[in-house]
């Protein structure tokens, strides 16, 4: 099997961001929280991409943010596939009133923008990751829940689901044994998508203050904290907007390529 | 064989077409879909093209305009046009020539429409744009055409929608489309497959005049050998790209010289004699039927038996309701009224409340083999789940088991571990049919399971659900719209018509005479395999078809 250049490309990418988030004690060579040299210092040896608005190091916190974005874009976006993958084909195996009933509250939370739900619940509730994560999950999972309902629609119709519904199988078989599979490559691609919305609606929380907390920081969060250098010509705020581009692509990449090794929901084993 | 001609409208000269596929996950393969293959066909002559699925018909009919499908390439021949070589034309040539001289009738009518036009402005379309006529020539001819066909309401019929006539209708519409532009070759696919048998017929003699009164060539592309034999003054029975056997149609049907050839002309002569009726394990009482949000009923008062070991089957058109009868007695479709007695005791209406037994002993086989297994499981997994759930066999045990039932279905070791995009379309229907043996049923349902099959490949399905008849005692529910399958199989018959059941008894009965007027229409409708059979039935036909 050969896999495309830009896949590779995005695997290693992806790869190099996971590894550095998990060693980042190891690897990031200054601490997350001191200052270290001046105040918003260009690029050097000592400080590779320069200093922060209180004289940090920006590759160190970097290293440390992205630890934090990528760890609560995960979670969250696990939390919002379980949920919305079982509801969505709960949803598309029983039909009638669970369907109903499932598919309008969903219209329901998604007629609302999830920026502004998040906003007013995050303003409320206490600050911490454990909430931030569920927020997430829980709005995002509308999505997942339409897509896996939609897939699944396709597959229950199928004659081997009747078959199995013959034969006096439980629901959940039907669902794990014989849906599940074939709604996976799908779903995978999707995760890919899901992840990168994910990276983005933490930044653009922690932007606006009400994601991650200091002392803890993830990217967004560092672009606020430079924002204002920009003003006078410092790229500080650059750097992490930059670091949320690359790994969006680097995940697209690789989503986009799952997503073409199957050209139909239904046939393959591959994948 | 047959003479070519100078005065050829198409002479296809050693044609070879080759293809690359790029199976997901595995190097493109490269691949020759038709190879030395040469055709020549005069004005007013129709050439048939038969064979299996995949043996290159349509991938030749859409060469004689010089057409590939996606990745299809015509590498090799030549493909002669009124003396020209179209094969390696250019896109503005082929334009030039596409709808102007050659036409062409596609398999499924109703996909082919254009749903949001109406049928009027769909089949002069060609002409005008060509330039052939203007517009109020173009509408005359095509009324005349209409009226040629049999169409209803000639006048106004070109003023409705695609979705407003029925399949047959719309079907002899896309031939007077394919006429409309006075092309010399008209290349028909499959035009009537998709059709019921009674309505086909129809279509089929509609077609045939208006062949003739045109004065057009034709190819006409089918896998059924007996409808060739009616329309085609020569056949060329093609297998795997390459031709098998090419001369008159008088030739092939009668004095076939090549093995092959013979078996597709000798094909359903399985002889099958009637047993006598026993105890029934399945009555179906007086049931009556309809959809959910309907008032219809899709049954009205059918009562059927079964008897054990003894094959029952359901004859009818599309829409007479056999499929929705499976669904009554599966338990699929809860009934309206009526009362569905099994191996000795009533089974409950709806599938929800009845006992594993009572699944276990009623399996049922479907039409489409590729939708029925699951594409992730393999071959083992789709026959040993009925074996782990219903018996609890486990390990050693189960693969024993599995092999024996692969035994069975006569496909033997190495298939445990297959997928099943790994398999033939009859390897498939064989896989369905072990997992539903493996359950021990009493009776299975099968819903056209040699419907979508090529018919050498049928005929052996046939053949082994008889042969696994007599050895396992097992009775068949057999639905099918095919009256040659139901002479194969069946020990009894019920023929059903709107919903009810126009006929019932023991196949000898069924079949004889004297026959209501359905079921005289539906037995008429079956193409024989001779020539002029066509002219004969309809002559002493007593009813219109049911499309009508």
């Amino acid at each position: 099997m050969r896999i495309p250049v830009s896949a590779l490309i995005g695997m290693a990418l992806t790869a190099a961001f996971v590894l550095a988030g998990i060693f980042a004690p190891w690897i990031a060579p200054y601490p997350l929280d001191s200052a270290v040299g001046k105040v918003w210092e260009g690029s050097s040896s000592q400080f590779w991409l320069g200093t922060d608005t209180i004289g940090r190091d920006i590759v160190s916190r970097l290293i440390y943010g992205g630890r934090v974005t990528i760890f609560v874009a995960l979670v969250s976006s696990m939390l919002s596939f379980s949920m919305g993958a079982f509801f969505g084909f709960l949803a598309a195996t029983r039909g009638g009133w669970i369907d109903t009933l499932l598919s309008r509250l969903v219209d329901l939370m998604m007629a609302v923008p999830s920026l502004i739900v998040a906003l007013v619940v995050l303003s409320v509730l206490p600050l911490n990751l454990i909430v931030l994560i569920l927020v997430m999950g829980i709005l995002d999972s509308t999505r997942v829940f339409r897509l896996s309902r939609a897939v699944a629609v396709d597959i229950a119709v199928m004659d081997y689901v009747e078959a199995a519904k013959l034969r006096g199988e439980k629901q959940s078989w039907i669902i794990f044994r014989e849906i599940l599979p074939n709604a996976l490559t799908p779903l995978v691609a999707e995760f890919g998508m899901r992840f990168i919305f994910a990276v983005l609606f933490i930044s653009t929380l922690s932007f606006l203050g009400l994601g991650i907390q200091p002392p803890l920081t993830d990217w967004g969060g560092m672009v606020r904290e430079n924002k204002d250098g920009l003003v006078y010509g410092k790229a500080a705020a650059l750097m992490p907007a930059a670091a949320i581009a690359v790994l969006a692509i680097s995940v697209n990449l690789v989503a986009d390529w799952i997503l073409s090794r199957t050209s139909s929901l239904k046939g393959g084993r591959g994948g | 064989m047959v003479d070519h001609r100078a005065a050829d409208v198409l002479q296809i000269k050693n044609l070879r077409i080759e293809a690359t596929a790029y199976p997901p996950g595995e190097p493109p393969r490269h691949l020759v879909l038709v190879d030395g293959v040469s055709v020549s066909l005069a004005k007013g002559r129709v050439l048939g093209l038969i064979g299996e699925s995949g043996a290159g018909k349509s991938t030749i009919g859409l060469a004689a305009m010089s057409y590939g499908r996606g990745g299809v390439r015509l590498s090799g021949g030549e493909v002669l046009l009124n003396g020209r070589d179209i094969r390696t034309a250019n896109a503005q040539g082929l334009r030039a020539l596409r709808g102007r001289e050659v036409t062409y009738v596609a398999q499924s009518a109703a996909a082919a429409f254009n749903p949001a036009k109406r049928l009027m402005e769909q089949v002069i379309e060609t002409a005008l744009l060509h330039k052939v006529m203007p517009r109020a020539e173009a509408e005359a001819r095509a009324v005349e055409l209409f009226r040629k066909l049999g169409l209803p309401n000639p006048e106004s019929f070109g003023n409705r929608y695609p979705h407003q006539v029925s399949g047959g209708q719309l079907q002899r519409a896309m031939t007077a489309m394919a006429l409309c532009p006075k092309p010399d070759l008209v290349i028909f696919d499959e035009p009537t497959t998709a059709l019921d048998v009674t309505t086909q017929i129809d279509v089929l003699a509609a077609i045939k005049e208006a062949i003739h009164d045109t004065g057009v060539a034709a190819i006409y592309i089918t896998h059924d050998l007996a409808v060739v034999a009616q329309v085609a003054d020569d056949i060329m029975v093609l297998r795997h790209g390459k031709t098998v056997e090419y001369g008159t149609t008088d030739h092939i049907i009668n004095t076939p010289s090549e093995a092959y050839t013979q078996a597709l002309v000798s094909v359903r002569s399985i002889d099958h004699t009637e047993k006598t009726a026993t105890t029934p394990v399945l009555r179906a009482e007086a049931i009556t039927a309809r959809y959910r949000g309907t008032d219809f009923d899709v049954l009205k008062n059918v009562t059927v038996d079964v008897a054990a070991g003894q094959t029952l089957a359901i004859v009818g058109e599309s829409g007479s309701g056999k499929s929705t009868l499976a669904r009554v007695i599966t338990g699929l479709l809860p009934a309206a009224a009526g009362r569905i007695d099994f191996a000795g005791r009533q089974l409950s209406p709806d599938l929800a409340n009845r006992s594993k037994d009572d699944l276990r002993e009623l399996q049922m086989i479907y039409q489409m083999a590729d939708t029925a297994m699951n594409p992730r499981q393999t071959v083992g997994t789709i026959i040993g789940r009925p074996l782990e759930f219903y018996f609890g066999l486990k390990g050693a045990e189960k693969r024993a088991r599995i092999q024996d039932l692969l035994d069975q279905i006569e496909m033997g070791k190495g298939f445990e571990n297959r997928y099943p995009a790994e398999l033939s379309g009859g390897q498939k229907q064989r896989v369905c049919i072990a997992r539903a043996l493996a359950a021990k049923p009493r009776l299975i349902i099968c819903d056209e399971v040699t419907s979508a099959l090529d018919p050498l490949v049928a005929d052996g399905i046939l053949k082994l659900l008889l042969d696994l008849q007599a050895k396992e005692g097992v009775a068949y529910l057999f639905i099918t719209h095919d009256l040659a399958t139901v002479k194969a199989i069946a020990d009894k018959i019920a023929v059903m018509y709107r919903g009810q059941v126009v006929r019932y008894g023991q196949k000898s009965e069924v079949l004889a005479p004297p026959f209501d007027d359905y079921t005289d229409l539906l037995l008429s409708s079956v193409p024989e395999m001779k020539l002029g059979w066509l002219e004969s039935v309809l002559a002493s036909r007593k009813m219109e078809s049911a499309g009508n």
